[in-house]
């Protein structure tokens, strides 16, 4: 089998990271929010199968922007 | 009493209840909040008792959450229970003229004539909201609106058992499916789903139930039933429709036992409260009733008939008769606008409008009524401009400031003020057109009841004045895209019969003289008038909050006036001094003690004396303000245009908006004034080239024209060798092209240098107020190559473009090169490749307008109930983020300068 194309290390694609428990902790408390708060990323998202995502795990994502060079995202995994 | 009774019932409807019966109860309860107030005794014991407990009484509120709202068919017993008078004679009012009881004005259905009190509610006109009735009807009536339903529902059910034709065993399994369906991809799939369901048994012939054998039903628009050739009768659809277990009706969609089919075919008919078919009194006396109490007269009428002749034992035909008559009537009581059925008409021949015509369309209750809002107080006229007004005012005609009125309550410190306002009456300009008395009376003031109304005013009444200069005004045109769209101006009453604005406010507005009209509302409270003022006056919206620069500046002739002013021009003092005292300056002071002063000085005047700038002009010179003083440098678009550079903005920055808005205002109108003294004007003589230009300038177009025929012959001797990524052709195509433009471009940079710097039509572009040097060129050297998206012109005839060259004729002239100038004017093939190019353009600008306008609209409505929070995240109605830092950067545009913060600048302020 040869090596599969991987989505996420594709220029186009911003990095996405998982968040740690305590950072996790952190995020919510700075924007003073639940998880329901928070955008939604699907489990099967392509970008991120290789962090092996759970659900209610946020994932950070680092995108590059125009105003401000990079600008940080957060989603919550969501199943389906 | 009531009052206790009251803050159990509200206790109750706190909590959350989803029965109707409990709504029910919270309902009165709010009822009997307002019978309370009424009662002044046992509010006023009440109000003791509450505060001894420490509760306000007035904080008694009850919420109520609205959990769900289901939509379902009303079925008989419902009707039966909403409604309080059973309607059974057509005639509406007695001898006397009063509604007759079990008729379709009854009084227990409410009341529309004043002075009578509902029988049901017991209150007054306008009090009583409207009660339903019903009536009885002497055979089930099929439902037109529900047709297709009911299609679905015989077609698939078996006519015998009445269960649906699907097997036993597939049945759990189909429910499954919707089930699954509903939750994952909503109920639009689900409906989808049914319908193919329902299509797919159609075609069974014999019942998986009971083995009957099934018949093919048809329907005969618009309400009639044939199974095989024979007519099914509605009492016979109906007793099938009643036979459907509830589980099966599931599998049509239908939530049984909420909605039962056999509720589609009616057996009762509601009679909407006549406060939604009020009857109106013509000026004869008359009544004229509405056209739903017209159409549910005839319904009644038919009805009684029908009932008698059952009852008489009439002849089966004369009652189908009369059956088929009653279905016409109640199926254009619903909609009077089916195919297939002629439409119910008045006497004169126009069509009644039931039902389904007072919802739906343009002109329907939705998107007339709900949708489209109009307001009072408001005008609507021609727009035209005006620059001796301040920026912030608006000229209003003054047969418009007559009609429109500002409410000014009088007590005892104006009422001699407003008393001459009345005096004046309505037809002489600061008049007034009523009095309002203390208990909401209005009275219109003539020339007859002026002396009358005169005596009668005292405090606490209110006199609508006329609108006068200085009012407050909102002036807005639409489209309203943005919140500039809306402005707060001061009135100014004017002779004439336009609204004028001043020309630099035309930019917010998008607003131009070719015609334009726009609004004006005059808001009607203390408060509006506040908030217009503070939150919408023109000042508050300089500064942009999509770039942060201002935008409104000077156009036009403000900006011509203002270059060759602040560009070398002299004048003796005194002229100096009346141009300044013309555009309302009065302080002379900083104007030099000399003979002669020039134009940099006398701008300097209007510039505050602790202000020091620095910036480039249009053609990057430097600008130097130093201590209020224009030291280097003169004024153009870059400085004082409309969302351009950052003179304004620094100026609104140190000063503030006010007094921007009054330095903009003279800036513009120094301009203007300096134009009338010194006098402008275009010639086509501004066009005239000294001979040298004229030369080079046919040098440059032959040498062109020479060069693209060495390349066609080149091409067409093969000698050419293709670009990478073209084929030869092409390859010709572009560099043609590109010769071409470079030639265009040469005759325009000999214009640049050639033409005389001091023709106005040069000021006008170099100034920015106007044109740019190529449309000068195009006047003076040659307009250059027409082009069709990006291509030279190539369709038309085969192989050419007109008939007026060869075959395969790539020279420039074939393919849409205009060497001509507009001035000598153009060949007739030249000209009408101008119209090719002016066409497309024009067809191109035409179809692109309404497009972007609803893309902004979707992109508007999808963003516009997002906010930024206080912690600089965007988040919408149900604080969910949407951006986790407003823009990614926080940046706050409206308080930046061209979205980025001069840090330069700040600190070289500080220190």
């Amino acid at each position: 089998m040869k090596t599969k194309f991987k989505v996420d290390k594709h220029i186009l694609i911003p990095k996405h990271s998982k968040l740690s428990d305590s950072q996790k902790e952190k995020l919510l408390e700075k924007y003073n929010i639940s998880m329901n708060e928070l955008p939604r990323i699907l489990k099967t998202d392509a970008a991120i199968s290789s962090l092996e995502p759970k659900p209610n795990d946020i994932i950070k994502i680092a995108r590059k922007s125009p105003t401000a060079g990079e600008a940080f995202f957060y989603r919550v995994v969501v199943d389906v | 009493m009531a009052e206790s009774k009251n803050k159990d019932e509200a206790v109750k409807a706190t909590a959350i209840k989803e029965e109707s019966k409990k709504i029910d109860e919270s309902v009165k309860a709010v009822s009997e909040t307002s019978e309370a107030k009424e009662d002044k005794e046992a509010t006023k014991t009440d109000a003791k008792k509450e505060k001894e407990s420490g509760i306000e009484p007035q904080e008694v509120a009850i919420y109520k959450q609205v959990k769900n709202i289901t939509f379902s068919v009303l079925g008989p017993t419902m009707i039966k229970d909403i409604a309080s008078a059973k309607i059974v004679t057509p005639e509406l009012y007695d001898k006397e003229g009063y509604p007759v009881d079990g008729g379709l004005m009854d009084i227990r259905l409410g009341v529309i004539d004043p002075g009578l009190r509902c029988k049901t509610c017991g209150s007054k006109l306008k009090e009583c909201i409207g009660h339903f009735g019903y009536i009885e009807l002497a055979r089930p009536i099929i439902h037109v609106k529900f047709v297709s339903v009911i299609v679905a529902l015989l077609k698939a059910s078996c006519r015998d058992c009445g269960r649906i034709l699907i097997p036993k065993n597939k049945i759990e399994k189909y429910k499954e499916m919707l089930d699954s369906l509903d939750k994952e991809k909503g109920v639009e799939e689900k409906r989808v789903k049914i319908r193919g369901i329902i299509a797919s048994l159609k075609t069974v012939a014999k019942c998986p139930h009971c083995n009957a054998k099934q018949k093919k039903i048809s329907l005969e628009k618009p309400t009639t039933f044939i199974e095989e050739d024979k007519r099914i009768s509605p009492i016979e659809i109906r007793a099938r429709l009643e036979k459907i277990p509830d589980d099966d009706v599931q599998l049509f969609g239908i939530v049984a036992p909420k909605v039962r089919p056999e509720w589609m075919v009616l057996t009762l008919l509601p009679i909407p409260p006549v406060t939604m078919r009020p009857s109106i009194t013509l000026e004869s006396g008359e009544r004229s009733e509405d056209d739903l109490t017209h159409k549910l007269g005839d319904i009644v009428r038919i009805n009684q008939r029908l009932f008698e002749n059952i009852n008489a034992g009439a002849p089966e035909i004369i009652v189908e008769d009369l059956w088929d008559l009653l279905q016409y009537h109640i199926t254009t009581y619903f909609d009077n606008a089916i195919a297939q059925l002629p439409p119910a008409r008045h006497r004169s021949g126009q069509p009644l409008k039931t039902l389904t015509e007072r919802i739906k369309s343009k002109e329907g209750r939705i998107r007339h009524n709900l949708a489209g809002k109009r307001t009072n107080f408001c005008a609507r006229t021609v727009i035209s401009p005006d620059p001796m007004l301040e920026l912030n005012e608006v000229g209003v005609p003054n047969v418009i400031a007559m009609k429109l009125t500002v409410p000014e309550r009088v007590n005892s410190w104006n009422i001699n003020y407003l008393k001459k306002f009345v005096e004046r009456g309505p037809k002489k300009h600061p008049g007034a057109n009523y009095i309002i008395r203390p208990d909401g009376k209005k009275k219109k003031i003539t020339d007859e009841t002026k002396e009358a109304s005169l005596e009668e005013i005292q405090p606490g009444y209110t006199v609508e004045r006329h609108l006068m200069d200085g009012d407050i005004a909102i002036f807005n045109r639409q489209p309203s895209l943005h919140r500039m769209s809306m402005m707060c101006h001061r009135v100014k009453v004017l002779p004439g019969k336009t609204l004028r604005l001043n020309p630099a406010v035309c930019h917010p507005y998008n607003a131009d003289f070719d015609g334009d009209e726009m609004n004006l509302h005059i808001p009607q409270t203390e408060e509006a008038r506040v908030e217009a003022e503070i939150l919408m006056e023109v000042q508050t919206q300089l500064i942009s909050l999509r770039y942060g620069l201002s935008i409104i500046g000077c156009v036009q002739d403000a900006l011509s006036g203002n270059y060759l002013l602040t560009k070398g021009m002299s004048m003796s003092r005194n002229e100096a001094i009346d141009l300044l005292a013309a555009i309302g300056v009065e302080d002379f002071s900083r104007l030099p003690r000399k003979e002669i002063v020039d134009g940099k000085e006398i701008f300097s005047v209007l510039i505050p004396e602790d202000f020091s700038f620095v910036g480039k002009t249009k053609t990057n010179e430097e600008v130097v303000i130093k201590n209020g003083k224009l030291i280097e440098g003169f004024m153009d678009r870059s400085n004082l245009g409309e969302g351009s550079g950052l003179l304004l903005r620094n100026i609104h920055q140190k000063y503030k908006k006010d007094f921007t808005i009054q330095l903009l205002g003279k800036i513009f109108r120094l301009g203007i004034e300096v134009l009338l003294r010194r006098g402008f004007t275009c010639a086509v003589s501004d066009t005239d080239l000294p001979e040298i230009a004229r030369i080079k300038v046919q040098e440059t177009l032959d040498n062109a024209k020479n060069d693209v025929n060495n390349l066609i012959n080149d091409f067409k001797e093969g000698k050419m060798e293709a670009l990478p990524g073209r084929d030869i052709e092409e390859t010709v195509e572009v560099r043609i092209l590109e010769i071409l433009n470079k030639a265009r471009n040469d005759t325009g940079e000999v214009i640049a240098n050639f033409a005389d710097k001091n023709s106005h039509t040069m000021i006008m572009a170099q100034s920015g107020a106007r044109g740019n040097l190529l449309n000068l060129a195009q006047m003076a050297a040659c307009v250059g190559q027409q082009a069709m998206r990006g291509k030279r012109i190539e369709k038309g005839f085969e192989g050419r473009t007109l008939s007026a060259y060869k075959k395969f004729d790539l020279g420039p002239d074939a393919r849409g090169f205009i060497s001509n100038r507009f001035k000598t004017g153009l060949t007739p093939t030249e000209f009408f490749f101008g119209a090719m190019t002016g066409r497309d353009s024009l067809m191109d600008t035409a179809l692109r307008t309404p497009k972007s306008g609803y893309l902004y609209r979707r992109l508007a409505n999808a963003m516009q109930d997002l906010n930024v929070g206080y912690d600089g995240t965007v988040r919408d109605s149900s604080h969910k983020i949407i951006q986790f830092e407003y823009g990614e950067d926080r940046m706050d545009v409206s308080k930046s300068e061209k979205g980025a913060i001069n840090v330069k600048r700040i600190i070289s302020m500080v220190i």
